[in-house]
């Protein structure tokens, strides 16, 4: 197996700011929240940077409308797919290796480390404010490889999605027990699909129960970053008028809770940028 | 390096295997699959053992009322499963404390559940219904290499992100020859406590087109209603707490037309 160039291993060094969205459990919106975590940065002009490494369910490429998209190979490493000339926002994900995009990727342990090494090491991101990492749910080769790669770079911490439900906490407190194990700080908990707003008569329903993402948060001493209630609208709006869910994020009724989650996140790993909080 | 693969082999008592997937997390895959083996025991009065193989996010102790619990030993020393509404179970989640992560590499997974799949004592029952995780990864590969799983159910929600995983985990159970019985269209609707109104949350009727394009059948559509998230965390099935309800309709007639496409298939 070649060694990896000195050059290549310095990509990562190139970015300020690392985060990772973890959840025990998986469908709570992991790969939601990331998109909306970057698109809430590159708003405020950020340079982001997407890697996905949910490789046997990568959202990511669907997120940004750029699922025909392909990387390219550069002498320095692999070129990431831009959302925009703007070249703000960059995603890398294996949905963009796979010919087909309804392929199977049936692959044992041993593979998706060597791929997930790969991403890490051999994306020529550039220079990037905030590099931002989707997981696939649970607690294992993924995540043990990903803490073992990322070790030298230190990365600022990680978001913890869950849904307010006894059966999501169940699973998101292990996630929480292995960040303490493998040392990687938690920057805080966000409760994503908390509370459903009936577009006609304005009840509000909990359809996946209330109030437990801010109690785990509470027992384990971390951040609670905050309340994303399901936005009925946006999901109509993507299929019924098209468009990315990245296009119609920015116009919901979600993007102002966000933009309170980003700040609170940005000051969390000490972005200048903001007004430190309190840490 | 050449590999044979393992050969099949049958798990001992256990007369037909059902597994519940979904590629994609979080689109109710237990809870389909607790409904489902509930309604088989209670409904159709079958022998029906039910087989968490989530290792990582075990969800079937908090959904069956059984947490806290740890599984005897058998005379053969085999993990006795544990019973609750007619329905035998074992899972990761009663042989490791609660709140402790499974921080494991794929081969400790294979190995844990080779496990579960050959030294539980299920002493003869009719079907097995296996709740898969999320993913292709290595445990749907151990499963479908190391036992004959006579049918397997896609379970999705409407929205295209979740269809573009079912679709892959429909294309792997393709690439090991196992039949799929049907697709469940879950959180389909919700109907407003209030006033009444439809709203299509996660999109209206992906799933019907998907199973439509891959020539399946639905065997459930599944509204969505604050009580299935209630009564699952309280650890009683929607089939048990509420069996005048829509969803205890939907998912008894599943498990007939489950029951029927087994003894069809058979062997």
């Amino acid at each position: 197996m070649a060694q990896s160039t000195p050059d290549r291993i310095a990509h990562l060094s190139k970015v300020k700011h690392i985060i990772l969205v973890l959840s025990g459990k998986g469908g709570v919106g992991k790969s939601t929240v990331t998109t909306e975590l970057a698109l809430s940065l590159a708003e405020l002009g950020k340079r982001v940077g997407v890697l996905d490494v949910d490789l046997t369910g990568p959202s990511m490429p669907r997120m940004f409308g750029l699922e025909d998209q392909q990387v390219h190979q550069a002498s320095t490493g692999w070129v990431p797919v831009y959302t925009d000339e703007t070249k703000r926002l960059a995603v890398m994900s294996l949905g963009f290796l796979l010919q087909n995009k309804d392929d199977a990727v049936v692959w044992r342990g041993p593979k998706k480390t060597a791929m997930i090494k790969q991403f890490l090491e051999d994306v020529a991101w550039g220079e990037l404010d905030y590099l931002i990492i989707d997981t696939p749910p649970g607690t294992s080769d993924e995540h043990i490889s990903v803490a073992e790669n990322l070790r030298a770079y230190n990365p600022d911490g990680a978001v913890i999605v869950t849904t307010p439900q006894a059966v999501a906490l169940s699973d998101v407190r292990k996630e929480l027990s292995f960040c303490n194990k493998v040392k990687i700080p938690i920057l805080g908990v966000v409760e994503n699909m908390s509370g459903f707003i009936c577009p006609h008569c304005t009840e509000c329903s909990d359809l996946f129960s209330k109030g437990g993402g801010e109690a785990m948060a509470e027992e384990f001493k971390v951040d609670f970053l905050g309340r994303v209630p399901i936005d009925p609208q946006l999901s109509t709006l993507i299929e019924k008028e098209g468009g990315t869910f990245s296009l119609r994020f920015t116009q919901s009724a979600l993007y102002p809770i966000f933009q309170g989650i980003t700040a609170k996140v940005m000051a969390k790993v000490g972005d200048a940028s903001l007004p430190l909080a309190s840490q | 390096m050449a590999r044979g693969l393992p050969t099949k082999r049958p798990i001992a008592g256990v007369k037909y295997v059902v597994a519940v997937a979904s590629g994609k997390g979080g689109v109710g895959k237990s809870t389909t699959a607790v409904n489902l083996a509930t309604t088989l025991s209670t409904h159709l009065n079958l022998r029906t053992g039910l087989l968490d193989a989530d290792l990582f996010g075990p969800s079937i102790p908090l959904m069956l009322n059984l947490r806290g619990h740890e599984p005897e030993l058998s005379e053969g020393n085999l993990l006795k499963p544990l019973v609750n509404y007619g329905v035998k179970t074992m899972s990761m989640g009663f042989l490791v404390p609660e709140g402790e992560a499974v921080v494991w590499r794929g081969l400790m997974v294979m190995k844990a559940l080779e496990q579960l799949l050959r030294q539980v004592d299920w002493s003869d029952i009719d079907i097995l219904v296996i709740d898969m995780p999320p993913g292709t990864g290595d445990t749907q590969l151990t499963i479908t290499q190391q036992i004959p799983v006579d049918g397997a159910i896609i379970v999705s929600t409407p929205q295209d992100i979740s269809l573009a995983d079912a679709k892959k985990g429909a294309a792997m159970f393709g690439k090991v020859d196992v039949p799929i019985l049907g697709m469940v269209q879950n959180m389909s609707y919700h109907i407003c406590e209030k006033c009444n109104h439809v709203s299509h949350v996660f999109g209206h009727g992906g799933v019907d087109r998907t199973a439509d394009e891959m020539r399946l059948d639905v065997l459930a559509d599944v509204p969505l209603h604050s009580d299935v998230c209630e009564t699952s965390d309280r650890g009683t099935p929607i089939v048990i707490s509420r069996p005048q309800s829509v969803h205890a309709k939907v998912y008894r007639e599943m498990g007939e037309k489950v029951w029927a496409k087994l003894q069809a298939l058979k062997k």
